[in-house]
């Protein structure tokens, strides 16, 4: 079904699967029959979705509420992702749990280069997503999507337990919506896409460059109402 | 405990000639401090802490203070009598005289006794100025709970401690060229401040759109009362 | 107490090489630079030391600072006084009921402001419900940097969520309670609360029988940290080492008896103190801490007189106390936590400086682990209890 270019190593499929002939509600019927029908793509974001390791990995408050999150109240075994690895060379899910501070944020991006593909990122609390209560501070990173790009934003500061779970299934959501080929398929699927994020250098006054352009536009500007 | 007076007269009978002198605290906690020449600091912190009824082995907290320039106004009357009319009223003229206080970097050392149990004995060191005579003697070999804290008061004020065994930034990266707590540092100015009413902010908002958007361009809110 | 000689003491700190060990000399290699951190799974967080090894042996380590650095220093003049209180919060956040009552007593301090006793009361059982998290926490923590992986810790964040929903049904939060005002406490606690209370405190002594049966006579635990780690008291007190750490090295000093702050005069508690100042002596003295904790719980509970919970008096906006200085400082469950807060006379702080203990306790961190090898490292800087919130700021 998949054969690998050895040119370049990429994916292709090479028979167009048929339109499904299959209705959603006679498969749903099959199902109770004790006949299952699935096509790869579903097995193949199934198994992806159920098994997303996060990176052992706390910056601040939120990590605290990362770890509850994980212990026996919360238990995020319950959708798979307990196995916490302390190398990103095992992990697939990098949780920005806290305030990145600019002095952090290259060790920030580095780890998410040495993670292998496919990799997601979910930016927790409000200081991952924009510097939260710290925002005005100088050492601050207004946001780590300036670097990489984030798949999931839990919002709260700290984010309870609860929403740190709910994102999760999110995120299961969003890779079971991938497809496996074509122009719409995720980033690790494509040529044209980079995985890795150039890391910025430190600065005399701010970290350079202050963004990375290939992931991050400056929002429209606010207007202001005298 | 002996009061700042007593300590400083101790002081002045133990190093004599050394500028010693208290810094009286309006405030309501009265803790009032003595201000040492950085000549005799050294010493006088030595014999702070080796003095049998004062002990003071402690030191708890190392402050930077940064004072920059103030221009001073002061109105003075000057009454020139009137030369037709001698016996007649003077004429006041109104004259005011503006002074520049000159700048400097103060550091706040708050010392306790663990043995004897009281505290807190302050004392203050000032630099020359806030540029290139920043320096005030290193306290760390005295106690070295001030080797961390005076290397943050180096990294953020800028205030070289002269005998420090490892003065190097500590909180922000080596080739930072800032000190960002002084209260003249201008922070890099990387986000879209958004119009929130509290007074600083605002300010800074105006100052990123200084155009006032025309009423066309503010988009109704859905929802909002007209 | 002996007169220690300080003078010698500090010579040989500021001499570069003079505390270096007699290194096992089977290994004619060169020393090896290992950068441990900012992200390391034992590190507590953002924290990264950098330790020169011969062999297996360290024979330095320079901790470097300053990967959470988040300017709360700057912020906290940019803001009112009372807008500082929710940052401090995210100080220490393994315990911010106690950063709250250590900025509202300096503020008090600053300000000439009262607090009714109801107040005063509340605080106690606040910060020593707090002491029991922090505690619970960093013994868990500590376990997991051992090696017992997972177990310890599981039962500590057992414990810690029927403290948080305490903390959750009062202020609102879990974490970020945001609690104290100054001259009182936001909001009264409910006879039901109070119940709660009652119901977690008696119940606490026998989850630390069941914690310390699994934990103080374990052999390996005792193994790897009993004489890991001294800490002479000497070094202790010269270097600002406050708290558990302090009082683990045998030096009786609690600020709870010593500045006598708050109602804690009424209570009958014992300060542990330890003797040999290992890792080992660390964890028993936060151990037996907690029982004492639960005693001044149990009596604060009892003792609970009504009354207004804030001073009628207490200004809220338009907050401003007249020029001058004040530094304010209580026991918090990592040591001496203080604010220095210089007023101009203008809403805002003219100068905002929290004394840290956790980062000034790292001071001492090479000290404890020179001629020790990595893994003692991991298991010394566990036993000082730091988060890294306070020790960037
Ligand atoms: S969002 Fe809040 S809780 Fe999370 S790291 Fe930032 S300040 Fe801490």
């Amino acid at each position: 079904m998949f054969k690998r270019d050895p040119e370049d190593g990429t994916l292709s499929q090479d028979v167009t699967p048929p339109p499904p002939s299959v209705t959603e509600t006679e498969r749903d019927e099959l199902r109770r029959q004790g006949i299952l029908l699935t096509t790869l793509q579903e097995l193949y974001t199934w198994g992806n979705s159920h098994s997303v390791w996060p990176l052992n990995f706390g910056l601040a408050c939120c990590a605290i509420e990362m770890i509850a999150a994980s212990m026996a109240k919360f238990d995020i075994a319950r959708f798979g992702s307990e196995v916490f690895r302390p190398s990103p060379r095992q992990a697939d899910l990098l949780i920005v749990s806290g305030t990145v501070t600019k002095k952090m944020a290259p060790q920030v991006i580095r780890l998410w280069n040495q993670m292998p593909e496919p990799k997601y990122c979910i930016a927790m609390g409000a200081c991952a997503i924009s510097g939260g209560p710290f925002k005005q501070g100088y050492n601050v990173l207004k946001g780590i999507d300036r670097f990489i790009p984030v798949d999931i934003y839990i919002p709260g500061c700290p984010p309870r337990p609860e929403a740190l779970l709910h994102g999760l299934v999110q995120l299961q959501k969003k890779i079971q919506g991938f497809k496996l080929t074509g122009p719409d398929a995720p980033r690790h699927f494509r040529d044209d896409q980079p995985c890795n994020c150039p890391v910025p250098e430190f600065g005399e006054h701010d970290l350079e460059p202050p963004a990375n352009p290939a992931v991050w536009t400056a929002p429209p500007a606010i207007v202001r109402k005298d | 405990m002996e009061s700042p007076e007593q300590i400083r007269d101790r002081l002045l009978v133990q190093f004599p000639g050394a500028e010693i002198s208290v810094v009286t605290n309006p405030g309501i906690a009265a803790q009032h401090s003595l201000l040492l020449g950085a000549a005799h600091a050294r010493a006088i912190a030595e014999f702070l802490r080796d003095d049998p009824t004062l002990r003071l082995d402690q030191c708890s907290n190392v402050t930077g203070i940064d004072w920059p320039e103030k221009e001073i106004v002061e109105t003075t009357n000057i009454s020139t009598p009137d030369p037709a009319n001698p016996a007649g009223p003077p004429t006041v003229v109104e004259q005011k005289t503006k002074r520049l206080q000159p700048g400097f970097l103060e550091v706040v050392y708050h010392l306790y006794s663990i043995t004897h149990r009281h505290g807190p004995v302050i004392f203050r060191l000032r630099t020359g100025n806030r540029t290139d005579q920043a320096t005030v003697p290193s306290l760390t070999p005295v106690w070295c709970s001030c080797e961390f804290q005076e290397r943050e008061v180096f990294d953020l004020f800028g205030v070289t401690f002269v005998g420090h065994p490892d003065l190097r930034r500590i909180l922000m990266w080596d080739e930072f060229k800032d000190h960002p707590m002084r209260r003249d540092y201008v922070e890099p100015d990387d986000y879209e401040w958004e119009p929130t009413p509290h007074g600083a902010v605002l300010e800074k908002t105006k100052a990123h759109y200084p155009t006032p958007p025309t009423p066309a361009a503010v988009a109704p809110v859905k929802g909002a009362a007209p | 107490m002996s007169v220690p000689d300080f003078s010698a003491l500090n010579a040989e700190r500021a001499t570069p090489g003079a505390r270096v060990r007699e290194v096992h000399d089977s290994f004619h290699g060169d020393l090896l630079e290992v950068s441990m951190g900012p992200h390391h799974p034992s590190t507590h967080g953002v924290f990264r030391m950098i330790v020169t090894l011969d062999g297996e042996t360290i024979v330095k380590l320079k901790p470097v600072f300053g990967y959470l650095h988040r300017n709360h220093e700057k912020l906290g003049e940019t803001v009112t006084y009372l807008g500082s209180m929710p940052y401090t919060d995210r100080l220490d956040y393994l315990s911010s009921m106690t950063n709250n009552w250590a900025y509202a007593l300096a503020v008090e301090k600053l300000a000439g402001q009262a607090v009714p006793e109801r107040a005063e009361y509340v605080r106690v059982i606040l910060a020593e419900l707090t002491r029991l998290l922090n505690h619970t926490c960093l013994v868990g923590f500590l376990m997991q940097d051992c090696g017992c992986s997972g177990t310890p810790l599981m039962y500590a964040f057992r414990e810690r969520e029927y403290i948080l929903d305490l903390f959750e049904s009062l202020s609102g939060s879990r974490m970020m309670c945001n609690y104290q005002r100054f001259g009182g406490c936001r909001v009264d606690p409910s006879a039901d609360w109070l119940a709660g209370a009652q119901k977690l405190t008696d119940r606490y002594g026998t989850f630390l029988d069941e914690f310390e049966t699994l934990l103080t006579g374990n052999e390996i635990i005792m193994a790897r940290t009993q004489g890991v780690g001294k800490l002479s008291p000497e070094l202790a007190i010269n270097a600002g080492v406050t708290g558990p750490m302090l009082r683990a090295t045998g030096v009786n000093y609690d600020l709870r008896k010593v500045d006598a702050y708050g109602v804690y005069p009424r209570f009958d508690f014992r300060v542990p103190l330890g003797d040999h100042g290992d890792v080992y002596d660390r964890y028993m003295i936060r151990v037996l801490e907690m029982r004492e904790s639960i005693k001044i719980l149990q009596q604060a509970l009892a003792g609970l007189p009504a009354g207004p919970i804030m001073d009628p008096k207490a200004k809220l906006r338009s907050f401003r106390p007249k020029a001058g200085e004040a530094y304010g400082r209580i026991e918090g469950p990592k040591g001496e936590i203080g604010f220095y807060l210089l007023s101009d006379g203008s809403p805002n702080p003219y100068r905002y400086r929290i004394r840290p203990p956790s980062f000034i306790n790292l001071t001492v961190l090479e000290d404890m682990c020179l001629g020790h090898t990595v893994a003692d490292a991991v298991i010394i800087l566990g036993s000082v209890d730091i988060v890294l919130g306070e020790v960037d700021r």
